[in-house]
């Protein structure tokens, strides 16, 4: 009898999308009571269109049908939501768990008890600096106090391992031991990511985005710490500054999740490849669309088309690209990079020379901003 | 583990996929793809069997594959997913 | 690389034509978190 054929590579296998999303990031609402700098949602107000209690539940019972074991529940401020209770709890009852980000403004004493209570929920504190010099520079005034304090709240509560959620920028790479001694002082787990040029973040983006010295810092300080240490496989585009044995790959699939194993549904229900590509062209459609989420995730023309064998395109000459994949089509698309092109924190600096010849004036905007009004000082008159 | 008697753990969901199948444990959070169809198979007859070897034998399993369903099977158990026949 | 002979008498840990299937990898551990493009 032959023997079967050995199982092809995991990452392969995934490539060409699975059944159902293995988990999802789901906005609740794009009302906010910060305005960070580098937001990936650009959010601040609520949108007048967003699904309703009812609408929620019911993306709720087709995920459950689809078997999506857990759902990241973010925003704006996902706690703003009056319902916002009554949705995880309506979840985690049809056996999705749940983790939520949150900057933490909403968890008093009373609230992280009612959260400690409850089973499979998990908790990502955002927080982007070590001290409030450097955190609150990007997440606005009182920003990091709020975060210590939920946290506070949490340990108080015996929640439990929660997680510490960090954007990682030019002004806290230095901070990434702080953040680890700050996390394992309060029982957590820390996560690092990575900033993408998305919403707000377009605008920061230049002036906040690790430099080539600092991504090999990150690198090599995942490799020697990360241990215990997620990244949500955000620096997966990182490995190419490795020799592509199992001790210089970081943990992770190694590769673009979006539309293939995770999406995005935003709060008024269209749904995105992924929450750092909020524009029309990753858009698959909307929950609210006959079929709902199902019939999006199965047969949208944009996430068949994601599913397809990709070339390797302008990198096809270069040796890592096996290591990198090509990095993150959010970070190309919003610095006006053509997908088929070098991430623009290529690590072999590819991506800087592409970028040279991106046209400042036609890069992607995205379609809708629900950032607060800047506040204009009022003139008062003597009269 | 082909003498031994395992279930797969109350708390774990399986779901299909075109290669094989999603294992979730709820409690430990664990995610592990079982990557050939086959593997799906001899997880879903272990509760009808008493051994492993049994399931694997049901299941057409050819004797040459057997070491590589063993640290298959071993791994699931480390992690939880299935665990030691109760009774 | 490793010369094999061909006179092994017990049968499991000797190199046969098929080593594809000794080195089957039928299961794999990813973390819940360690895909790309999730919050």
């Amino acid at each position: 009898m032959t023997a079967a054929a050995s199982a092809p590579a995991l990452v392969d296998q995934l490539k060409g999308g699975l059944d159902a999303p293995i988990c999802l990031t789901w906005e609740l609402t794009y009302a906010c009571n910060l305005e960070c700098v580098h937001c990936l949602s650009s959010s601040g107000r609520r949108d007048p269109h967003e699904l309703s209690t009812a609408e929620a539940k019911a993306v709720l019972d087709e995920l459950h049908d689809l078997q999506v074991f857990y759902i990241n529940i973010g925003g704006g401020e996902p706690m703003i939501r009056r319902d916002f209770f009554e949705l995880v709890e309506y979840s985690i009852a049809k056996g999705i768990g749940v983790k939520f980000s949150t900057n933490g403004a909403f968890i008093d004493a009373t609230k992280a008890r009612r959260l400690a209570a409850m089973d499979y929920l998990d908790i990502q504190i955002s927080l982007d600096g070590t001290d409030a010099v450097t955190n609150d520079a990007v997440r606005g005034t009182g920003s990091y106090a709020t975060a210590i304090a939920a946290m506070e709240h949490l340990r108080d509560a015996g929640f439990g391992e929660f997680k510490i959620s960090v954007v990682v920028t030019r002004h806290n790479v230095d901070q990434l031991d702080r953040f680890k001694a700050l996390a394992d002082d309060y029982g957590a787990q820390l996560r690092i990511t990575r900033l993408r040029p998305s919403g707000r973040g377009a605008e920061s983006w230049h002036d906040l985005h690790p430099t080539q010295a600092q991504q090999r810092q990150i690198y090599e300080w995942l490799l020697a710490h990360g241990d215990r240490v997620l990244t949500g496989d955000s620096f997966f585009h990182l490995n190419a500054l490795g020799d592509g044995s199992a001790g210089a790959t970081l943990q992770g699939l190694n590769l673009c999740g979006a539309g293939r194993v995770v999406c995005l549904i935003d709060p008024v229900g269209d749904v995105y490849a992924c929450p750092f590509v909020i524009h029309d062209e990753f858009k698959a459609g909307s929950v609210r669309d006959p079929g709902g989420f199902a019939r999006i995730w199965t047969g949208s023309e944009l996430f068949t088309e994601l599913r397809e064998p990709e070339s390797a395109g302008a990198c096809t000459s270069c040796g890592s690209y096996d290591a990198c994949q090509g990095g993150c089509m959010a970070a190309k698309f919003f610095v006006g990079i053509p997908l088929d092109g070098p991430d623009p924190e290529c690590v072999g600096g590819h991506g800087e020379d592409a970028m040279l010849t991106a046209d400042g004036a036609t890069l992607p905007r995205p379609m809708m901003d629900h950032s607060k009004p800047a506040r204009v000082p009022v003139q008062l008159t003597r009269r | 583990m082909l003498d031994a008697s395992l279930d797969l753990h109350p708390r774990v969901a399986l779901r299909p996929e075109p290669f094989g199948a999603l294992a979730y444990h709820y409690e430990t959070r664990r995610l592990v793809f079982l990557k050939h169809p086959d593997v799906v198979r001899v997880i879903k007859a272990l509760a009808a069997h008493d051994t492993v070897a049994d399931a694997l034998t049901a299941c057409d399993i050819d004797r040459h594959r057997w070491a590589s369903f063993d640290r298959a099977l071993t791994s699931l158990y480390e992690s939880e997913m299935l665990h030691d026949r109760c009774s | 690389m490793d010369e094999t002979t061909v006179t092994a008498t017990q049968d499991d840990t000797t190199v046969e034509s098929d080593d594809l299937v000794e080195d089957e990898l039928l299961v794999e551990e990813i973390s819940i978190d360690g895909m790309c493009g999730v919050y």
